[in-house]
């Protein structure tokens, strides 16, 4: 599967920023894709609202551009409305996290057969640079203009311990790991979460003396530490760390599954 | 055969009649023991039921279903109806086919949870932003319930539209005798499988076919305006006009669903009622009233009401709100002339027919 197998040419230019984040974790999404030989046709992505909601309608997949914050809920009933579909969220930290947490929490703690990867910009890229509750102690955003003093929301962390499959924080300066964290989630039944932090250079890094991507990448590296040595307690730090790792890899049974023994899909 | 049932057994029956095979719900008072009662219908049949986390979530998980080809619904109340506005709005500018009962209950805010009422009216036409047609059914017995119930698959399935069936909190739990005889069942049109290149291209109808999930159709769905390749064009204004305007244009074309109306008596004196009330002021049919009583209330059944108010000299519209659906009568008499008088009763306590007839006077 060529690039222009996986995305629509026909739908370029694109929307996102030169220096975006988004566009190396869509290839390494289909790179994963083609590395794992996966049929498009076979997959159905399902995204809030945002600049990464918007990147699904790039894909040849079917894809559901829905509202902001219902993603991982409208890809709940996809899944189960056809159990036999790869559906896949992609979204932004806003949407997920954010207004849509309460959705996060609960497909995390049903182990709902979905993929998820969460694009963690740090801010609200579309609407201009808001403060999200994935922005870390201190950095500056359009409405904490004196720098972060709210605390940081470990994402990653919440949905391993409410027992999902799969999750793992990566950024783009590990954009290797990223490819093959989607790998890994691809052939797991249950829930499976990815959040990778990423360059907003717009609105972001230009208001934190990162304007150049380049130097935010520098920045996600420099900053990054190994869930290995920090433990779970990564999401506690007052100071700008971002914990990569793997924080859950388990094989307990997926909703569809256990929605099937208890006697649903099938007449009786 | 007829079958004693409540309002919510036979939402629950003709919707698994109608081929519903996905719910997802929440609990609240007045609809908990439909949303029971479909669990346990659902796993019968060989669908699927889900508790969601909030109304957020049910709403929107019933819209994904239909992308996965299922018929599919939700029910609730008052909050959780005001709730799923957003959803219902992405479900008509998206045209996914999903049907939403609520069963209304005394507000604002909390209000009667146990107590009737018809307060949502303009609600269920105008709660989401935007312009956007719908199609609202409001039953007047529980045989109607049943009947309307299938309709309103058949009405969202057809014109590919969210639909809302308006019960109250009396008629979801009042049992009554219900008959299952013939009903014809529509399905939306699909795409085969295979590429779509134009998904929002409509046919005669104005009607899209329907793009199901894992056919290989490879659409893009999105709550932004669209053109009929379904690509975001939220910056022109031709795109966006053309789109609303079809959405309504499918409406007017299926007037032979949409127009459903009873009269009875011929009095001069008309009395205007649906739902709970419609059922009330059958009783005053006797005492020399005319009754116009729509069982689709949106789009409003401008035609009936003007061919009804023309034989008529003075006309009372009666319902269990401020005086809401008088607000529609009334434009329609402005034009003919006619006094229209508004009968609101709130509280949640039914009157007497003598009661409703002494408030008219
Ligand atoms: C209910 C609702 N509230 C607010 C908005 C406005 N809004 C659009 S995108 C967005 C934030 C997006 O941020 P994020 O999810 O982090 O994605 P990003 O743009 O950074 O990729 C908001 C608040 C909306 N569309 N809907």
């Amino acid at each position: 599967m060529s690039f222009w197998d996986f995305f629509r040419r026909e739908r370029w230019p694109h929307i996102f920023c030169p220096g975006c984040g988004i566009g190396m974790v869509l290839n390494a999404l289909w790179k994963a894709f083609e590395e794992t030989e996966q049929e498009p046709e076979k997959w159905a992505f399902v995204s809030g609202i945002g600049c990464t909601a918007r990147a699904p309608a790039y894909m040849r997949v079917d894809s559901l551009h829905t509202l902001h914050g219902r993603a991982i809920a409208f890809a709940t009933g996809l899944k189960l409305g056809n159990p036999e579909l790869n559906v896949m969220v992609f979204s932004g930290d806003g949407d997920i996290a954010s207004i849509g947490g309460n959705h996060l929490i609960h497909a995390a703690r049903r182990n709902m057969d979905l993929k998820v990867i969460m694009i963690n910009n740090g801010i609200y890229g579309m609407t201009g640079g808001q403060l999200s509750p994935t922005t870390l102690p201190g950095l500056r955003t359009t409405t904490t203009p004196m720098g972060n003093y709210d605390y940081t929301m470990g994402t990653a962390e919440l949905v391993a311990h409410l027992g999902a499959n799969f999750s793992a924080r990566w950024t783009t300066a590990h954009i290797v790991m990223v490819k093959e964290a989607i790998k890994r989630m691809i052939p797991k039944e249950g829930f499976c979460f990815l959040e990778v932090v990423s360059q907003c250079p717009t609105n972001f890094g230009r208001r934190n003396r990162m304007e150049d991507p380049r130097k935010m990448l520098q920045f996600m590296k420099e900053h990054s530490v190994h869930v290995s040595r920090v433990g779970q307690l990564g999401a506690y730090f007052e100071e700008p760390v971002f914990v990569v790792g793997t924080f859950a890899d388990r094989d307990r049974k997926g909703y569809v599954a256990r929605l099937r023994e208890a006697g649903y899909f099938e007449s009786f | 055969m007829r079958r004693m049932m409540t309002g919510n057994q036979a939402v629950v029956e003709a919707a698994v009649r109608a081929g519903c095979r996905f719910f997802s719900g929440y609990p609240i008072t007045p609809v908990s023991d439909l949303m029971e009662y479909m669990a346990r219908r659902l796993a019968q049949v060989g669908g699927v039921f889900i508790q969601m986390e909030d109304e957020l979530g049910a709403i929107t998980a019933a819209i994904g279903a239909s992308w996965a080809g299922k018929k599919s619904m939700t029910a609730t109340s008052g909050p959780g109806f005001s709730l799923m506005q957003e959803g219902i709005g992405y479900a008509a500018m998206t045209e996914t086919p999903v049907v939403v009962v609520d069963s209304q209950r005394g507000g604002p805010s909390t209000g009667q949870p146990t107590m009737p009422s018809q307060g949502d009216v303009l609600q269920a036409r105008y709660g989401s932003h935007g312009d956007y047609p719908i199609a609202v059914l409001a039953p007047s017995d529980i045989q109607e319930v049943y009947d309307l119930t299938i309709k309103a698959f058949n009405i969202a399935e057809a014109l590919r539209t969210p639909v809302v069936l308006l019960m109250d909190a009396f008629m979801s739990h009042m049992a009554e005798p219900v008959s299952e005889g013939e009903y014809e069942i529509l399905e939306r049109k699909v795409h085969p499988p295979g590429p779509v290149e134009r998904p929002y291209e409509p046919g005669e109808d104005l009607v899209p076919p329907f793009p199901v999930f894992g056919r290989g159709n490879l659409v893009s769905v999105t709550g932004l305006t669209h053109d009929e390749k379904g690509v975001p064009r939220p910056e022109d204004n031709r795109v966006h006009a053309t789109l609303i305007r079809r959405l309504f244009g499918k409406f007017e074309r299926r007037k032979d669903l949409l127009e459903d109306v009873r009269t009875m008596g011929d009095g001069r004196r008309l009395v205007i009622a649906y739902g709970m009330m419609g059922r009330l002021a059958e009783a005053l049919v006797d005492r020399g009233y005319r009754l116009l009583r729509p069982r689709v209330l949106w789009p409003a059944p401008t035609g009936p009401l003007k061919r009804e108010m023309a034989e008529a000299d003075v006309v009372y519209v009666v319902e269990m709100n401020i005086g809401k659906y008088s607000l529609v009568v009334k434009r329609v008499a402005e034009e003919l002339g006619i006094e229209v008088h508004s009968i609101s009763i709130l509280g949640g306590r039914i009157p007497t027919p003598s009661e409703l007839e002494a408030m008219m006077e």
